[in-house]
């Protein structure tokens, strides 16, 4: 009945997980209390759970990314202490229990942290960047969000009901195959990006789409924002890459399931092409997560430099280049699988050539400031902290891409530490700009910037701290992913990690603090005219937070810099008659995206366990949500001209008191 | 009609001859011309997911670990019927998309009435093709070859099947809803489908059965 689910599955002797699980379980059900209690459940499932607005998607996605992040920060928390701790000892974590939170923290912050919070900030930005009012298919935006939150649901159940995948962030057979990983973890692993990696490729395809067929008047593709030319070449990357993920992880479940034989020992399998298949698609993933960070600082320290972007035109190639190279370079994550020197030749060639057009922009940033009246705003400080920091990971890249050099620090600390440089001080040093930047577009005020400031230093200085000791500790040879050790040299130098991570728990701290701060003083904080940075892009042009149908009217673009160029105009003519407003048609809620998330979560739930009759109803169901939705009739609702009017009037009042003392200076 | 298209002054009946020009000038493209090239979008995605398991495929294509080869397995007089079924099938829904845009039921509702036909023969050849080779002791379980084999020709069959039952819901919708403009569409990402389907079966048919009998 309840196939390989039995009481055995919980935990009972295992206090970490359970104390952990209980909480967890006390804070969602109070909430859940609080909200219903409040009733506010009608105006979370109309206004948000069933909403196809990218704005608010778009938020769903970034909540979910700084929840996940909580959880994959405390994994990281809980291997600093148990490497602290470890020396000569048992430390307070059994291996089978820190294999798990190693596997656990990689999958989380990569798929559920990382990724969301990229596609989250696409979501919010981009299509008000193009200035148009929705993305090409706003339902399909809300079914790719809430498959994603059902592959990190699934993720966390694993906590509690069962185990996690204890194989690393990667399951790389034969370890990850049955015969050495019989437990359900690796099946929670697999299903969990399955599900949400469905969704990822439709958003792929919707952004794609998005920014290829859908823009304001005269937004011609080189008057696009740069922000917006990364997002399409990350949605370029998805398309392409994801589905190579799709079918590494289709046949790995095939192996586990129906005992086919692609990776495994016997009968002619092949383990090696497992790591070519998934680096084929991890490689262009860690650009699918830098490029839209790359054009978030592109917009922060143009606008904070009161400047155009430098060298827009080589950025955009830079852009694209980097889109093409970063599929010729997957086989540097396994110089050792012994292809030879040929090969590895080439693969070093290539990886070291892709770092080329990542110093174009980073010139090009350089270039930006120079000159600029600088306003030291947080944004800026994570862009400039990324700029320092993410020079220093991409040198140790490139001397990981020598394969020589490799041989001897693949697997090591060396290369933990480096694509942790890259990745907290690229991803999501971009992640918490693009947050702090964007923050009053979508709820109408600012955050706090002196405690923003503080968790900003809170953050870089820990990063330092907790990651440099992994270079000297790579290079003295100790391996990633070691439950204990028995080397004094080491011991300082895990010790003074443990310390950083400890710092950088203080800059998170400080993000929930400014966070609450702010919303408490929001009135202060108020952002009236919706430009609060004097911005230069489409975004900047509708008020603070955006009408759902986001611009009254749509902008006439000329030129870059679109919201530049009209408040230039602005100011050297009075402001213009009011424009003639129409209905405005907008796409109405659904519930598709919610219900077919819930089939997929028990269809993801049964699959792991072996409960075929639940995973039967349960595709069964998903298939019917899809028709129910395709037999509507009516998809979308009017906004009258006079309800435009109202809402855009009290804008462009406000908007034009702010103009006008500007317009006296020169 | 969508918001983008309310905004820019375009009506529903023009939906089918929107000039290009628009679009070359960064303006806002037709509902129709967005939703085909997001699913081209998509179709170019899923041949990606294919072509990991062609990848795959000619890797482990040897790796027959003493069990059948192509060669002993693959009868081509079977898979020449199935590739004309599955090339006849791809005109007949051409002739259904006509049918669909002219609003002509008897067109429409018979061609894809016959390219169910054909789709649905292909799939009965080639789950037979597939229980003789398990009967045989040639399953997905005895060599790394065949489950890349069972794979790549499984997960083509998985789609002709999921196009089998979207053709049904296409017929079912035009029935209750007509020929609206929104059902049109689907009929034509459906139309996109069917024939994308085809060009990958005619890779299988070279890389696999063809190669496999010839190697």
């Amino acid at each position: 009945m309840l196939g390989k689910l039995s009481w055995a599955a919980i935990p009972f002797n295992q206090p970490i997980p359970l104390a952990a699980a209980a909480v967890v379980g006390l804070v969602i059900v109070g909430v859940l209390a609080w909200i219903t209690l409040k009733g506010w459940l009608p105006y979370l499932w109309q206004e948000w759970i069933t909403s196809v607005d990218h704005k608010r998607i778009g938020i769903m996605y970034m909540l979910l990314a700084l929840v996940m992040l909580l959880r994959g920060f405390t994994d990281a928390i809980m291997m600093r202490s148990q490497q602290a701790l470890a020396f000569h000892s048992d430390g307070y974590l059994p291996p089978e229990h820190y294999d798990q939170i190693f596997s656990a923290h990689g999958t989380l912050m990569i798929f559920f942290v990382a990724m969301p919070f990229v596609i989250g900030l696409m979501n919010l930005v981009m299509p008000l960047q193009l200035g148009i009012r929705d993305v090409a298919f706003p339902t399909l935006n809300s079914v790719s969000f809430w498959l994603t939150a059902t592959g990190a649901l699934l993720v966390n159940v694993s906590l509690v009901v069962g185990e996690f995948a204890r194989t690393g962030w990667l399951p790389f057979p034969p370890l990850s195959e049955i015969a050495y990983s019989p437990g359900v973890g690796v099946d929670y692993y697999l299903w969990s990006l399955q599900i949400s990696g469905v969704g990822t490729v439709l958003t792929g395809v919707n952004f794609v789409t998005t920014v290829l067929k859908i823009h304001a008047p005269g937004m011609t593709y080189l008057r696009m924002p740069v922000f917006c030319w990364t997002t399409l070449a990350a949605n370029l990357l998805i398309v392409a890459a994801f589905p190579i993920l799709t079918a590494t992880l289709a046949m790995l479940l095939l192996d586990r399931y129906l005992g086919f034989h692609f990776f495994t020992n016997e009968a002619g399998g092949n383990m090696m092409m497992f790591m070519n298949l998934i680096w084929a698609w991890g490689h262009p993933e860690v650009y699918i997560l830098i490029l839209p960070a790359f054009g978030v600082f592109s917009e922060v320290i143009s606008t904070f430099s009161g400047k155009s972007l430098f060298g827009y035109r080589s950025m955009v190639m830079a852009t694209m280049a980097i889109c093409l190279l970063s599929f010729t370079v997957w086989l540097h994550h396994f110089f050792t699988m012994g292809a030879g020197a040929d090969v590895n030749a080439v693969f070093g060639i290539t990886s070291a050539i892709i770092a080329v057009p990542t110093g174009v922009k980073i010139f090009n940033w350089l270039f930006t400031m120079y000159g600029g009246r600088l306003v030291y705003s947080q944004s800026l400080l994570w862009s400039i902290g990324f700029m320092v920091t993410f020079v220093i990971g991409g040198m140790t890249g490139v001397l990981l891409a020598v394969p020589p050099a490799d041989f001897v620090l693949h697997n090591s600390l060396f290369l933990v530490a480096h694509f942790h440089n890259v990745i907290i001080g690229g991803v999501l040093f971009g992640a918490f700009a693009g947050y702090t930047f964007w923050f009053p577009k979508a709820f109408g005020f600012r955050l706090h910037e002196g405690l923003g400031k503080a968790a900003f230093w809170c953050w870089i200085i820990g990063f330092y701290v907790a990651f440099m000791p992994l270079y000297v500790l790579g290079l003295m040879g100790m391996t990633r992913r070691m439950q204990h050790y028995d080397v004094p040299a080491w011991r300082p130098w895990l010790l003074i990690a443990a310390c950083g991570a400890v710092i950088i728990l203080a800059g998170i701290i400080l993000q929930i603090v400014q966070l609450v701060v702010s919303i408490r003083r929001r009135e202060e904080l108020r952002d009236k005219t919706g430009d609060p940075w004097n911005g230069r892009s489409l975004e900047w042009a509708t008020s603070s937070p955006p009408p759902a149908f986001n611009f009254a009217v749509l902008p006439h673009v000329e030129g870059r810099d679109a919201y530049w160029a009209i408040k230039q105009r602005a100011r050297q003519t009075k402001p213009g008659a009011e424009p003639a407003y129409t209905d405005i048609e907008m796409p109405r809620n659904s519930a598709t995206g919610f219900v077919c998330a819930f089939f997929a979560t028990f269809l993801g739930f049964a699959l792991i366990w072996h409960i075929w009759w639940m995973a039967i109803v349960a595709a069964v169901g998903a298939y019917a949500t899809f028709v129910v939705f395709a037999w509507r009739d009516r998809t979308e609702y009017i906004i009258p001209a006079e309800e435009v009017a109202r809402i855009d009037r009290a804008n462009r009042s406000a908007r034009g008191e702010a103009l006008l003392p500007m317009g006296a200076t020169p | 009609m969508s918001a983008f298209e309310a905004a820019a002054g375009y009506d529903r009946q023009s939906w089918d001859r929107r000039p290009v020009a628009v679009h070359a000038a960064g303006g806002l493209g037709s509902k129709r011309i967005i939703v085909a090239y997001g699913f081209w979008i998509f179709l170019l995605s899923d041949i990606i997911m294919f072509s990991a398991f062609f990848a795959t495929y000619a890797v482990l294509v040897g790796a027959t670990a003493g069990g059948p080869s192509g060669r002993e397995l693959f009868n081509l007089n079977n898979v020449a019927i199935e590739t004309a079924c599955l090339l006849l099938s791809s005109f007949t829904c051409g002739i259904a998309s006509i049918g669909a845009r002219m609003q002509r039921g008897i067109w429409f509702y018979g061609a894809m009435a016959a390219t169910g036909i054909l789709g649905a023969a292909f799939l009965f050849i080639e789950v037979h093709e597939f229980v003789g080779m398990v009967a045989r002791d040639a399953g997905p379980t005895r060599s790394a070859f065949l489950s890349a084999f069972f794979t790549l020709v499984g997960c083509h069959g998985l789609h002709v099947t999921a196009g089998l039952l979207w053709l049904l819901t296409m017929m079912a919708q035009v029935f209750a809803k007509g020929y609206r403009a929104d059902i049109l569409r689907r009929v034509l990402c459906f139309g996109l489908f069917w024939h994308t389907l085809d060009i990958i079966w005619v890779a299988i048919f070279t890389v696999v059965y063809l190669m496999g009998v010839w190697q």
